[in-house]
């Protein structure tokens, strides 16, 4: 394969960092222009990256690896899971870069400056293959969306950057010194033999512990989600819609690179603990969103319970629920990225997240409304859009482990379709009891730009999610294979028949014949 | 011949000494030639660690007079790494001092004094040899504290330095007599040799006593009270000095008889510096929070990252000592250059802040400090991708490997109270109203020195670390 040949892993990371230092000594225009083209180079790289990945092929493709920092290897290396992840950052990255086009109008260069710093990082997290770069590149996010919390957030913007700063590296900490311990006992910091060390069943659960401090918080999983709402309510459009489409994959991915195939025995031990806390948040989360007044925390919250959804897909341990688990997170990506663009439409004409100062916009912004519509559907999980593919994937996976929790995590859907339909009917239909709202213009060019795409990937994702599955099928494969001795027995009782060797098959005379004259 | 063998292996005490004195008569009759004296004291700096590099370059690790003192590379490493700082130190300093009226030509005599102090601190292998170093050091310290004598603030951290380093060296002396009556000697080794076996009750007080006088050299809780009044007190190149050679030269001293004399007997004095590495971590965590002078903030930074570094000691392994050295490195570089940004700090009638209050705001008027300071702020947090955090991360890889988990965990959860407070210092220059009360700088060697500490604490200076890393364990590697 040539392109192997060329580190393209390297060259991802590096466009954004040298675009960054770029936009900070120059005019707010050119840093613009800068970094739209700087993202959207990436994203043909990411397309390129795409096309000649070989779902057949080696596991880690693309890999790079150098001796520039003695003990952090600076080694890289793509399986399917971060290509899909990847794939999703730089698809996000010019939408989010488009998005602030006109409503970030102080300091430009070192708002584009952080933005392209954190989509390095994000490729990076999904890319590195090395436990210290790895934790290097999770940490380090923690900067550019800090400042960007900060300096460009809404009212209480200061709150909110230091809670989400403290909580995650708090989590993160833990996390550290288990790696550091990790890497002592098996004398390496190269993931993939890693993913393939045995540790000590003692020791698992405590690594396990650590791990999930950070990607607990990250994700975030109940009851430490709350930094999320601030964050989101607080940051600006872009900040939400990188936060709410990658930064919260992170956890996801954490859990399925590492807490997975590193400690499968601890994994299983704390099914019960990941459920609990899931089944918790679907419901708590949910009925929270319900009540909400502002819009963006109500997707905030929305955000909390299909993440739930994710953790319990991860933790069935089978290839259904690990797989809709991806497709939720991709699909989650996409959809609360482009609601939380949607609000910006909104936000950036009147300048309020309140619901009831919006209602009847379907009159005046159809467009916008239809919009709207799709991704609210979307989010509400209907089938033709991609919420569907993964929560059925990931439900379907999880009703052989626990009944009880399926049951519980459906109800999510239903008050899912609740509050999302509530929010949809508060802002697009009714009457027009704001004259300002009522007299909002329609989304223009830009923002179409900036949600038509979005839209054709969701529904893409919904009609034919096999181009997204093609991918991740075989490193789901290679997750269930090495979990499986400590896979849990489930509840259902389902009793698996092959089709094809079924007893009913054997009554057709034909079909038998053609069975035999096969061979 | 043996003299002259002792005398070729301290050949950069005897340049520094002999430089010292020649620029002291020199400032006797020029005094206003405070800045050629600076220039010339800093060439005296190159060439004593030339003679260093030289050392190190053979390998040597050689007894001097009679074991007074040792030429080993862990010495070595910890003089270049003094130089360096002092020589930051004596760039950095002219104009400010020029500008607040306190430019006297003693000023680069006394660090030169100090750094033979320090020299012989590092390289010192007898309870005598040690105190000698430790005084000299101390003296130069007090007199430097109060170098703005028309300061009532640094008269005070003068005077406030001088009675409480006396007492802390009365303490050590004490401690040291008991050593010496249990033990039989002055010398570490022979103190080693005695320690193999039953410890008696003498010996640990002794033992006790010296660290604890220690500890205020070092400026580790609970013997850290003197350090935010000193650093607010002094002018602000001096506190940046007192911030980087000396700390690295008495945990040098801390590390070498810890090791050297007490060594076999790692029960009596670990439980000792783990105690005094997380009180040190959260009381320099905690006591920050409150504070509004940004000069005590850093005081209370240095108190805490004292704590990290000692969690290397903990260990008792060649592995946290390399980690300790790495770590010492990557803090000069991160506290000279928060100092450098400090002394930036001018309003626009050239008088000195040193508020929170008035850097509200920076990033809008002077984005380039701004940018600087948050570097080495995030960095002294510990946060990657700056260098800061490969400094935490090997000092914690140490404790693990060394099976202290409890201390690695503790400590590293405790770095989450200090990242508050450096967080702050960012949020105050980048997220609140512009203040507008600093001036462009005018002092082209305190961009320059700032600009190039920013860059090495940046992910850039991770290119550093294998270079580091082969230095560190080689000067470790001397001491076991």
């Amino acid at each position: 394969m040539n392109a192997a040949d060329i580190p393209i892993l390297s060259i991802m990371l590096a466009i954004p960092v040298v675009a960054a230092a770029f936009c900070l000594f120059v005019r707010a225009e050119k840093a613009r222009l800068i970094a739209l083209v700087a993202t959207l180079a990436n994203l043909a790289l990411g397309v390129v990256l795409w096309l000649s990945y070989d779902p057949a092929g080696a596991q880690w493709q693309f890999t790079e690896a150098a001796t520039l920092f003695g003990p952090i290897g600076w080694r890289l290396g793509i399986d399917g899971i971060s290509l899909t992840l990847i794939m999703l950052s730089v698809f996000l990255m010019p939408i989010c870069i488009g998005a602030s086009w006109t409503s970030i109008q102080k300091r430009v260069g070192e708002y584009m400056a952080a933005f392209l710093l954190m989509e390095t990082l994000m490729i990076g997290v999904f890319a590195a293959q090395d436990l210290l770069l790895f934790y290097i590149f999770f940490e380090a996010g923690l900067i550019p969306m800090y400042l960007i919390i900060g300096i460009w957030g809404g009212q209480d913007r200061i709150y909110a950057s230091y809670k989400f700063f403290l909580y995650t590296l708090l989590g993160s900490l833990v996390m550290l010194i288990a790696m550091l311990w990790m890497i002592q006992f098996a004398g390496t910091a190269d993931i993939p033999t890693l993913l393939n060390t045995d540790f000590p069943v003692e020791a698992q659960k405590w690594l396990w512990f650590a791990f999930f401090a950070s990607f607990a918080v990250k994700m975030p999983m109940w009851p430490v989600h709350t930094w999320l709402p601030d964050a989101h309510v607080q940051a600006p459009t872009a900040g939400s819609v990188i936060l709410a489409g990658v930064l919260l994959k992170m956890g996801g991915y954490g859990f399925l690179r590492f807490s997975l195939p590193m400690f499968p025995e601890a994994s299983a031990d704390f099914i019960p603990l990941v459920f609990g806390l899931s089944m918790v948040a679907v419901v708590y989360t949910s009925l929270v969103a319900l009540v909400q007044q502002d819009m963006k925390k109500l997707i905030a919250y929305s955000s909390v319970a299909h993440m739930a959804i994710v953790t319990i897909g991860l933790f069935t341990f089978n290839q259904q629920g690990i797989e809709g688990a991806i497709i939720v997170m991709l699909s989650h990506g996409l959809v609360s990225g482009a609601l939380f663009l949607c609000v910006g439409v909104i936000y950036d004409r009147l300048h309020t997240r309140e619901i009831s100062r919006y209602g009847g916009l379907s009159v005046n912004m159809p467009k916008y409304a239809l919009l709207f519509m799709l991704f609210t559907m979307a989010s509400v999980g209907l089938p033709g859009t991609s919420g569907f593919v993964g929560e059925f994937l990931s439900l379907a996976g999880a009703y052989k482990v626990s009944t009880w929790a399926t049951l519980i995590a459906t109800t999510g859907i239903i008050l899912g379709a609740g509050y999302m339909l509530y929010l949809y009917r508060r802002i697009a239909f009714g009457p027009q009891v704001n004259a300002d709202a009522a007299a909002m213009s329609d989304v223009n060019g830009r923002e179409m730009w900036l949600l038509a795409p979005i839209a054709v990937v969701v529904l893409w994702m919904g009609v034919y999610p096999e181009t997204f599955l093609a991918p991740i099928r075989r490193d789901v494969a290679t997750i269930v294979a090495r979990v499986e001795r400590a896979a849990p027995a489930g509840d259902s009782k389902i009793k698996l028949v092959d089709p094809t060797t079924a007893p009913y098959r054997v009554v057709h005379g034909p079909e038998k014949n053609m069975a035999e004259g096969s061979h | 011949m043996e003299l002259n063998a002792s005398l070729s292996l301290v050949r950069p005490e005897i340049v520094l000494s002999f430089s010292a004195l020649a620029l002291l008569l020199l400032a006797a009759w020029r005094e206003q030639a405070g800045r050629l004296i600076s220039i010339l004291s800093v060439g005296a700096l190159v060439a004593a660690a030339a003679f260093v590099f030289a050392f190190m370059a053979k390998g040597t690790d050689v007894l001097a007079f009679d074991g007074l003192l040792v030429n080993d590379a862990f010495g070595n490493f910890a003089k270049i790494l003094v130089y360096i700082a002092a020589a930051i130190s004596l760039i950095i300093a002219p104009r400010f001092l020029e500008k607040t009226g306190a430019m006297r030509a003693e000023y680069p005599v006394l660090i030169l004094l100090s750094c033979i102090g320090m020299g012989v601190m590092v390289s010192a292998t007898d309870l005598i040899s040690l105190y000698i170093g430790l005084e000299l050091q101390s003296l130069s310290a007090y007199v430097l504290a109060s170098f703005a004598r028309s300061d009532g603030r640094s008269a005070e951290a003068g005077l406030k330095y001088f009675v409480l380093g006396a007492l802390a060296s009365g303490m050590l002396l004490y401690g040291a007599s008991l050593v010496y009556g249990f033990a039989g000697s002055t010398s570490f080794a022979a103190i080693g040799s005695a320690m193999n076996g039953e410890v008696g009750l003498g010996l640990i007080f002794g033992i006790v006593f010296i660290l604890s006088g220690l500890a205020f050299k070092i400026s580790a809780a609970p013997f850290h009270m003197w350090t935010p009044d000193v650093y607010e007190g002094a002018p602000t190149p001096v506190t940046a000095f007192f911030a980087s050679a000396p700390k690295v030269a008495a945990i040098a001293l801390t590390i070498r008889i810890v090791l050297e004399a007490f060594g076999s007997q790692i029960f009596v004095w670990q439980q000792i510096i783990i105690a005094v590495a997380l009180m040190s971590i959260i009381i320099g965590a905690v006591g920050a929070i409150g504070q509004q002078n940004l000069k005590r903030l850093m005081a209370y930074s240095s108190i805490n990252n004292v704590g990290f570094i000692l969690i290397g000691l903990a260990t008792g392994t060649e592995q946290g000592i390399a980690a300790m050295l790495v770590y010492l490195t990557i803090y000069v570089a991160m506290t000279l250059g928060s100092f450098v940004c400090l002394m930036q700090l001018k309003d626009k009638d050239g008088g000195y802040r040193e508020e929170f209050a008035d850097i509200s705001g920076l990033s809008k008027t002077r984005p380039a400090l701004a940018a600087a300071f948050a570097i080495f702020m995030f960095s002294l947090a510990g946060i990657p991708p700056l260098f800061g955090f490969w400094g935490k991360l090997v000092v914690f890889n140490a404790a693990v490997a060394a099976g202290l988990l409890p201390l690695a965990v503790i400590g590293i959860a405790a770095s989450a109270i200090g990242a508050f407070y450096y967080l702050k210092v960012v949020k105050v220059m980048y997220f609140d109203d512009a203040a507008d009360v600093i001036a462009q700088s005018d002092d082209k060697v305190l961009v320059w020195t700032g600009g190039l500490l920013a860059a090495a604490n940046s992910p850039l200076g991770y290119f550093a670390i294998p270079a580091l890393g082969v230095w560190t364990a080689y000067a470790a590697r001397a001491l076991f």
